[in-house]
């Protein structure tokens, strides 16, 4: 049946679009129609006054941790986190068990993520074998099957000689190599951003410079492979600078940035060792946060993911060295940003919307959602107004290990739409 | 008593609490001096000692401390300990909460696991080393041994030489020293510096110890500890003495009533030459060996509300 969404502020920059109207999604999933005050008959009508529907949000870094570490998060409870999230679609990350280096692990978390159908998942694909560094993965099969991009998240391809391979091969399949920038010699067991916290804390220090030189290579060899290089949670001012400076003289790099490293820093790693906070890369300072946002306000920031992570509560009890890196962040994404972007008017929902929405499909070339009749109707609703707190028993992930507990909130995804099907309906997804 | 429930951390203290520490421990070493050296001030409180990491001295110092205050005492770690049975320290104090324990002393390589404990128990905790953060009780021994020879902190010169990156006693010692208004300067090449010294209150940072030492009143020499050295932080034992030792050369760059300071054990040849390990006048390590016991017995007694009649009667 036809559904009809009613009285919404339909906001979209790709469309010159900001207007309070109504939309009209046919049955096979796609926009049918859009205008003040369309004909009800025939209709469901859902009616949405009061709040915003934009194109689908989509997030770009996504730990399922299916298969093999179902305990911490599965694709059903994280594509559920998801839809509760706002999100439409997320890009999930190889770093499974086994790895996502083949194409059957591939296959195997798209079926997962068919049976659940809350968000679309477009899987990523390690670019080594076992994520080691040594030797090329299958990634033209598995982009037969489906992957959007490829990486060695989690530790990144050391050696540059084998970067370069990567890229040289990866060029073929015109997908983007995302590199998660850490030189193992300058992190080695790093833990927290190396400077004030680490001497405090006594815990091995994580320098900045150990992720600049890495995006500073991986843009190199991007230019040398014509490859594009995607540059994963970038977190320090200057990591920022090279990427500008990559850009400028016309490397084909993207980048984006975290909320965690946007809102948090090292500051609220404190004498109680809160392993939330624990994450790689680390949170830097108070300074590489607003560098960071100035990066995401002109543009030098292409796209906000969550890198959520999930680790299981009695991971995340141990001692601060032995805990893992790494916290959730699906379902505080859109409605932190709302809160400290939107709200004090850092950057509007233009902007938000093409750094969601927008840039996050173009990067790994999926066609463009649009506020337009033909386009898929992957659609999310959100109100601006809804204000809530961030507390340990909130989430629908199957861990709670966020770094945002405790923060009050303004803003939340209310409904999803998935190719026309309503998933979030009223801030609740029928399971 | 004290202001603060546990001994996590020097920066936790004020002078106050350092002072009433050090005159509490003048107490017991009165104790120590005793043909009878154990007196009932903690009689029925149980104290559980968990080293999870090797350590001689500091465990040995505490349970003599315990025993010397009647305390009933546990001891866990090592081969013994249920951690290497994949039991989380979370665990590990639930259970041993369910025993009713009045204290736990504990000792990890890991930085904050006292916090850990202390977050799951209502029993009080006394870090006894964890990681490269904090040791305090160290920290404690060291102000009493020097606060015993020097009468006193203020405007004291007071040069740390060695491995300041991976050393709690530093993380301990630094700020503890500044509270109490001594001058502190570090000494030791980058590769064993921690990121930021100034954070821990350093007053200068230097790598010429030729050049400090004639300012000094207490040098405090850090052992190599060859177990924790990655990548090679200085070329050879021989280049390090050479650099950063207190060879018997170097006697005659120190003020006549300098003080020699050292936690130990000491590795003789490379942080110290026999010479001034042993020297007469200036070496205070066994002092500071002493002082571990009263210092203890003094945090304990403070910590666990003792009552200063069953010591002095």
């Amino acid at each position: 049946m036809t559904l009809l969404l009613k009285g919404a502020r339909l906001i979209d920059p790709q469309v010159a679009l900001d207007a309070v109207a109504d939309v009209k999604i046919a049955d096979d999933g796609t926009i049918a129609e859009i205008g003040p005050n369309l004909d009800a008959a025939g209709c469901e009508v859902r009616d949405l006054s009061g709040r915003i529907l934009i194109p689908g949000l989509m997030d770009c870094h996504v730990h399922l941790r299916e298969p093999g570490q179902e305990y911490k998060e599965d694709v059903y409870t994280g594509t559920l986190a998801s839809a509760y999230g706002g999100f439409t679609d997320i890009v999930s990350m190889p770093n499974t068990t086994p790895e996502t280096d083949n194409a059957d692990v591939v296959e195997l978390v798209k079926k997962a993520a068919a049976k659940a159908g809350f968000v679309h998942v477009h899987p990523s694909g390690a670019c080594t074998k076992d994520r080691k560094g040594q030797a090329l993965s299958e990634m033209g099969d598995m982009v037969r099957h489906g992957i959007v991009m490829v990486t060695d998240d989690g530790c990144n391809v050391q050696d540059a000689g084998m970067m370069r391979t990567v890229m040289d091969y990866a060029v073929q399949f015109d997908i983007p190599v995302s590199s998660h920038c850490q030189d193992a010699g300058l992190v080695g067991k790093g833990q927290v951003n190396e400077g004030v916290v680490s001497t405090r804390l006594g815990l091995t220090g994580w320098p900045s410079q150990g992720e600049e030189v890495h995006v500073d290579r991986d843009i190199r060899i991007g230019e040398l492979t014509g490859c594009h290089t995607h540059i994963q949670h970038l977190t320090t001012g200057r990591a920022l600078d090279i990427v500008r400076a990559g850009k400028a003289r016309g490397a084909k790099v993207t980048c984006e940035v975290t909320p965690h490293h946007m809102f948090l820093n090292e500051d609220y790693i404190k004498e109680s060792y809160d392993t939330n906070y624990k994450v790689n890369p680390p949170l830097r300072t108070k300074a590489d946060n607003e560098a960071i946002i100035a990066g995401v306000i002109d543009g030098t920031v292409d796209i906000i993911v969550t890198d959520h992570a999930p680790h299981a509560a009695y991971e995340k009890e141990r001692e601060f060295e032995l805990a893992p890196f790494g916290m959730i962040g699906i379902e505080t994404s859109l409605a932190s940003i709302l809160t400290f972007l939107v709200g004090p008017g850092k950057i509007d929902y233009n902007r938000m919307i093409e750094l969601m929405c927008v840039n996050p499909r173009k990067l790994v070339h999926l066609p463009e959602v649009k506020l337009a009749a033909g386009s898929v109707a992957d659609l999310t609703v959100f109100d601006p107004e809804i204000e809530w707190d961030v507390t340990e028993d909130c989430f629908h992930s199957k861990s709670n290990n966020s770094g945002f507990i405790g923060f009050h909130l303004k803003g939340k995804a209310t409904d999803t739409f998935v190719a026309g099907k309503p998933v979030l309906v009223d801030g609740v997804v029928a399971e | 008593m004290l202001s603060k429930k546990h001994l996590l951390r020097t920066t936790d203290l004020t002078y106050d609490d350092f002072m009433q520490i050090l005159q509490t421990a003048v107490m017991f070493e009165e104790v120590n001096e005793r043909r009878i050296k154990k007196v009932p001030a903690l009689r029925g409180r149980t104290v559980v000692n968990m080293f999870f990491e090797p350590s001689t001295r500091t465990r040995g110092s505490f349970e003599l401390a315990e025993k010397r205050l009647s305390c009933d005492t546990m001891n866990m770690g090592g081969s013994t300990s249920s951690t290497v049975k994949g039991e989380s320290l979370k665990d590990t104090i639930l259970t041993l909460n369910a025993m009713k324990v009045d204290c736990y002393v504990v000792r990890s390589s890991h930085a904050g696991a006292p916090y850990q404990v202390a977050k799951y128990t209502d029993a009080c905790v006394i870090d006894a080393g964890d990681g490269k953060h904090q040791h305090p009780t160290q920290a404690l021994l060291d102000l009493y041994t020097i606060w015993r020879r020097k009468g006193g902190f203020d405007g004291l010169r007071v040069g740390i030489v060695g491995d300041i990156a991976h050393s709690r006693v530093c993380g301990s010692l630094v700020p503890a020293l500044k509270i109490l208004g001594a001058h502190v300067t570090l000494i030791a090449p980058q590769t064993l510096l921690p990121a930021r010294p100034d954070v821990l209150g350093a007053d200068a940072v230097t790598a010429d110890l030729d050049a400090a030492l004639p300012e000094l009143d207490v040098v405090y020499m850090l052992r190599v500890q060859m177990e924790r050295l990655e990548g090679a932080p200085f070329p050879s034992l021989r280049e390090y003495n050479m650099l950063f030792g207190l060879t018997r050369e170097r006697d005659a760059l120190m003020r006549p009533d300098a003080i020699i300071c050292h936690p130990g054990p000491i590795n003789r040849g490379v942080e110290l030459d026999s010479y001034m390990a042993d020297h007469p006048e200036r070496s205070v390590i066994l002092d500071q060996v002493y002082a571990g016991l009263c210092v203890r017995m003094s945090v304990l007694y403070l910590l666990l509300g003792g009552n200063e009649n069953d010591i002095t009667a």
